[in-house]
């Protein structure tokens, strides 16, 4: 249907340009690839990893291209008006889904970053997953995601949104449990997608609710008619429909209360958590706001005179305090990222919240970099530096020497997620500070200095943590080793980890480690020492291999770069003036730049790193200080850090409380039903619940239940196994279910149309 | 003279009469405790149907009826239950233990249509007088032009269930 | 005379065909009871040719006596074997589909 309609959309090109006109090839390269890979992969000297790199590189190569027009497009015309095309997809009655293109400022900004990181983190994969039992596999995913990210980017309607977002979800499913053999990861993956899809319920009731408000699906139509208050109902139903869909939001990004499944998601291969998990996936939810903007700026009220909060501002607010303090008692450096990522997240959101389009936006395209960066930093020291741990008390320390790129890349990227001046974060975050104090949302004010306080307390720690102090553990191996060469010291790495792996098993973050253990082991299976790394730096020797390192220094490069797109203490609106007809409301102006405004903002970081420095020494470092076992020694500061590493029992709650009282007793229902109910209606539902019972007791054995999942599993196995009977097997029974039920269902239909 | 309203009447008692013989014969066909009885009873719903079809002014499909239902596939039947040795006299267990269930599912069915159909077509008149036999040449030509992607159908269906038939039932 | 008649005659047919597919154990009978439920379908299909004056149901009234045909001869070839396995053909001692 599509190569039918295809004619009938190229007479529609105008001046706009080829790349403009054809963005939707963006996505639609990596899915074909995807498919090239799964069935051909195998075969290919490369295991098709080089499909994969060849279509984000294609895509990136058209991305920049229509980012390229776009500029141009918006140079030369006063109000640059999106592309469009469309396809009709579908047709039910009037109602006509389409499939196809939506290209403006955003869209092009999403794509090109999509693509850009798509493409680093692949080239990064092909050193760090290599040999791996499901390489073949994880490049296929990795692509798919890939594609499904482009193609919620470019949807010109709610459908197609949902759509990429949903093969995004099933992706980070695949990807998140890539190492499924191990319990952990199962269950982080199945608690990652069944989080989001609780999210997500909010997203299909908001789209149908949009749907039922502006009688269409497409976002454009749905951004003017919401911004001139043509919607048919009341103000209230559009709250309604702006709070669902903010809910699917929540769940997508990983805003508070849903946050808990992005951590654990850490559990995934690290270029995973780099692509999915900070710089493009959770930000679908951001960009989701950012998309349909007028209906949340109208449904929620925001920037209306007297108003000082709102639903996405205190949700992104609470996020930010929240994840920033939960950061702080991490020992997993991967975790560390990954609240820092939720923490920032949340800047995006409240930046959204206070009305600061442009500087949300801006910060979804710096954080992209820097954090993308720090968790391929992060990956490469347990790559190569500490047999695979990512715990920063055990297995970390004095690094920097060892890997200069790796830390250099680090550390700018550390600054940018700080906000210290004329680094990328520096720009975008100061925005959103300084608009909610302009826009006179002080909470918030507050509440982003004190963010960026803690930003630097975390990331302080964690950079002392890693790299300096005494190496510990599997960096010391790593740093002990360096009159050998290469060979050698690596048949040193496997034989000392195989010494070490018994004790840690036994720690807190044991299943991290069992986890990387189990990829630790294969990878030196299949190859032994040296060809297991691939070729350094010429001028970083004992660094990774070029694979992992240039990615680092491009990302940081552009951690530092990247701001000047849009740097306001010096007079650079380039960026604002790309994005700025993608909305179609008007917003208060940006507020002028003063250093004087910044002031506090910027002291506030410069005691995070001062406390934060004095305290990781005194407790990290090697003196006396009576900072040490402080938790122990008093009672509060002990509760406090039980609190936080229990996740503010957020996990607890959902597994413990709502599953043992929630589906708990439904379990018990469906039990009593059976047993005292016994007529066939009952039994047909029975049968639903059996299979379902039975399809879910599969995985239970297999042991790929979540917690949260465990709950209804147990309430369908119990009501499985309990209505077993049902399923006798006897024809006549069959039969008389199937017709009452279709009696049933009939007179259901005479009551319903009489 | 033959009065339109003398032909009407002179259906209805008809099909009063074929009505009433078929619904006791269906009775007893599910609750005969003899096969034979039953596959018997089974002939004279067929029969009652072919008389319905010539009613309906259908006398190739009230033909092709007697042929095939009450030729063949009764002998079919009468033969399946020779060859599986049913006794051929009473039979106590002809129903399953779960016959009971049979009842309210049929008796609910039935409700539901009879309320559907009394609601959908009231009292909607068949024009019995009007209108001619419909002829056999007008169905050869439909089956042969229209339907005849779907005759072929039937055709591969039939050959298929032949072969199908003769390999389940062979003895080796 | 009203269509409904005839409807009316077909869904009684149909439910009484239901309720031997569900009650009976045999499975002769059970196949004899599907036989009742086709030919209620061919009275409404040939009901409705009357009432509206077209043909095509008269073809489809055929094609299903001809289906019902292959049908009663596989079905029966399956009891045959389902017999000879297990020298019985009652449907409930059938449960290899029991869960």
């Amino acid at each position: 249907m599509l190569l039918a309609n295809e004619e009938g959309a190229e007479h529609a090109v105008h001046a706009a340009g080829w790349f403009l006109e054809h963005a939707w090839l963006i996505p639609v390269i990596p899915a074909a690839a995807f498919f090239l890979i799964i069935l051909f992969g195998k075969r290919l000297p490369k295991g098709g990893s080089e499909i994969g790199l060849a279509s984000m590189i294609a895509a990136l190569v058209i991305a920049a291209g229509t980012a390229y027009q776009w500029i141009d497009l918006v140079g030369s015309t006063e109000h640059a008006e999106a592309v469009i095309t469309k396809w009709v997809w579908w047709q039910a009655g009037d109602t006509k889904f389409t499939i196809g293109q939506h290209i403006d400022g955003l869209a092009v900004m999403a794509l090109l970053l999509v693509a850009f990181i798509s493409t680093l983190v692949q080239i990064y994969s092909t050193e760090y997953v290599r040999g791996d039992r499901r390489y073949t596999h994880f490049f296929a995913s990795l692509t798919l995601f890939s594609s499904g990210m482009l193609t919620m980017v470019l949807a010109p309607n709610m459908v197609q949104l949902i759509l990429g977002w949903e093969i995004m979800g099933l992706c980070s499913f695949l990807l998140i449990g890539h190492w499924w053999e191990e319990l952990p990861n199962a269950k982080a993956a199945l608690k990652a997608f069944f989080t989001v899809r609780t999210g997500d319920m909010g997203l299909l009731v908001g789209t149908a609710m949009l749907f039922g408000l502006f009688g269409t699906f497409d976002i454009l139509d749905i951004n003017e008619m919401a911004a001139a208050g043509e919607w048919h109902g009341s103000k209230t139903l559009l709250m309604a429909a702006a709070v669902a869909l903010f809910i699917g939001c929540i769940g997508k990004s990983g805003q508070f209360p849903l946050h808990t499944w992005l951590p654990d998601a850490m559990a995934g291969p690290t270029p995973v958590s780099s692509l999915l998990h900070s710089s493009t996936m959770v930000v679908a939810g951001v960009f989701l706001v950012a998309r349909i903007y007028p209906v949340f700026h109208v449904g929620l009220d925001i920037n209306v005179a007297g108003s000082h909060y709102n639903l996405i501002a205190i949700i992104g607010g609470i996020t930010v305090i929240v994840a920033a303090a939960l950061a702080f008692v991490q020992d997993d450096i991967k975790k560390v990222l990954a609240y820092s990522t939720v923490s920032q997240l949340g800047y995006m959101m409240m930046g959204l919240g206070v009305g600061a389009w442009t500087a949300a936006v801006f910060h979804i395209f710096t954080h992209a970099f820097f954090k993308c960066c720090l968790f391929l930093a992060a990956g490469s020291i347990s790559h190569t530096a500490s047999h695979h741990s990512f715990d920063m008390k055990k297995d970390m320390g004095g690094l920097w020497r060892k890997l200069p790129v790796t830390f250099a890349a680090w550390f700018v990227s550390t600054l940018a997620l700080c906000g210290v001046p004329f680094v990328s974060g520096f720009f975008s975050k100061d925005e959103i500070i300084d608009s909610a104090h302009a826009y006179d949302y002080t909470t918030f004010y507050v509440v982003g200095i004190v963010g960026a306080f803690m930003t630097t307390a975390y990331m302080t720690r964690a950079t002392y943590l890693t790299f300096f102090g005494k190496a510990r553990g599997g960096a010391a191996h790593f740093v002990a080793g360096e009159h050998e060469d290469e060979g050698a010291h690596d048949e040193g790495h496997a034989e000392a980890f195989a010494d070490e792996h018994a004790d840690v098993d036994h720690q807190i973050h044991a299943h991290a480690h069992a986890a990387h253990d189990a990829h630790d082991a294969h990878g030196h299976d299949d190859a032994h020492a040296p060809a297991h790394h691939g070729r350094p730096l010429p001028f970083a020797k004992t660094d990774s291999a070029w694979a992992i390192t240039l990615p680092l220094l491009i990302l940081g490069f552009l951690a530092i770069v990247s701001g000047y797109l849009n740097a306001a203490p010096f007079h650079i609106e380039k960026f604002h003036e790309w994005l700025h007809s993608s909305i179609g409301i008007e917003l208060p102006e940006a507020p002028k730049f003063e250093w004087g405004n910044a002031a506090p903002g910027l002291a506030l970081v410069l005691a995070g790193f001062l406390v934060s420095l004095y305290i990781s020494k005194a407790v990290y470092g090697e003196g006396a200080s009576p900072l040490k076992g402080l938790t122990k020694r008093v009672k509060v500061f002990g509760a406090i850090h039980t609190f936080l590493v229990n996740k503010l029992y957020l996990d607890h709650l959902y597994e413990k409380v709502i599953v043992r009282f929630v589906a708990y007793p439904l379990s018990k229902a469906a039990y009593w039903t059976n047993q005292h109910i016994l007529d066939g209606a009952v039994n047909g539902v029975g049968i639903a619940g059996k299979k379902s019972g039975q399809f879910i007791y599969k995985y239970v054995d297999q042991g790929l239940v979540d917690g949260i999942v465990n709950g209804s599993g147990t309430a369908a196995r119990a009501a499985g196994g309990e209505l077993q009977p049902v399923q006798s097997g006897k024809v006549s029974l069959y039969g008389s279910l199937l017709f009452g039920a279709a009696a049933v269902a009939a007179i259901v239909l005479v009551l319903v149309n009489s | 003279m033959l009065l339109a309203s003398d032909v009407v009447v002179a259906q209805n008692v008809g099909f009063g009469i074929i009505a009433a013989v078929m619904v006791i014969f269906a009775l007893r066909v599910v609750s005969s405790s003899n096969v034979v009885h039953a596959a018997l009873s089974l002939v004279m719903v067929m029969a009652g149907a072919a008389a319905l079809y010539v009613l309906l002014a259908a006398e190739f499909v009230a033909v092709t009826q007697v042929l095939v239902y009450i030729g063949a596939v009764m002998v079919l039947f009468l033969f399946g239950v020779m060859l599986t040795r049913a006794k051929l006299g009473k039979e106590g267990d002809l129903n399953n233990k779960n016959w009971g269930v049979g009842i309210p599912v049929a008796i609910l069915l039935l409700g539901v249509m009879v309320y559907a159909l009394g609601d959908g077509w009231g009292r909607t008149k068949i024009d019995a007088t009007g209108g001619s036999v419909v002829s056999t040449t007008a169905i050869s030509d439909l089956i042969f032009s229209p339907y005849i992607l779907p005759f072929w159908g039937l055709s591969f269906v039939l050959l298929a269930a032949v072969i199908g038939a003769i390999v389940l039932a062979r003895k080796d | 005379m009203l269509v409904n008649q005839f409807l009316m005659l077909g869904a009684v047919l149909f439910c009484i065909g239901v309720y031997g597919v569900l009650a009976r154990k045999n499975a002769v009978m059970v196949l004899m009871s599907i036989e009742l439920i086709l030919n209620s379908v061919n009275i409404n299909l040939l009901a409705f040719d009357r009432l509206n004056g077209s043909i095509d149901g008269n073809v489809f009234a055929l094609f299903i006596i001809a289906v019902a045909a292959a049908e009663v001869g596989v079905g029966l070839a399956m009891v045959l074997l389902i017999y000879r396995n297990r020298k019985s053909i009652a449907l409930d001692e059938l449960s290899e589909m029991k869960g």
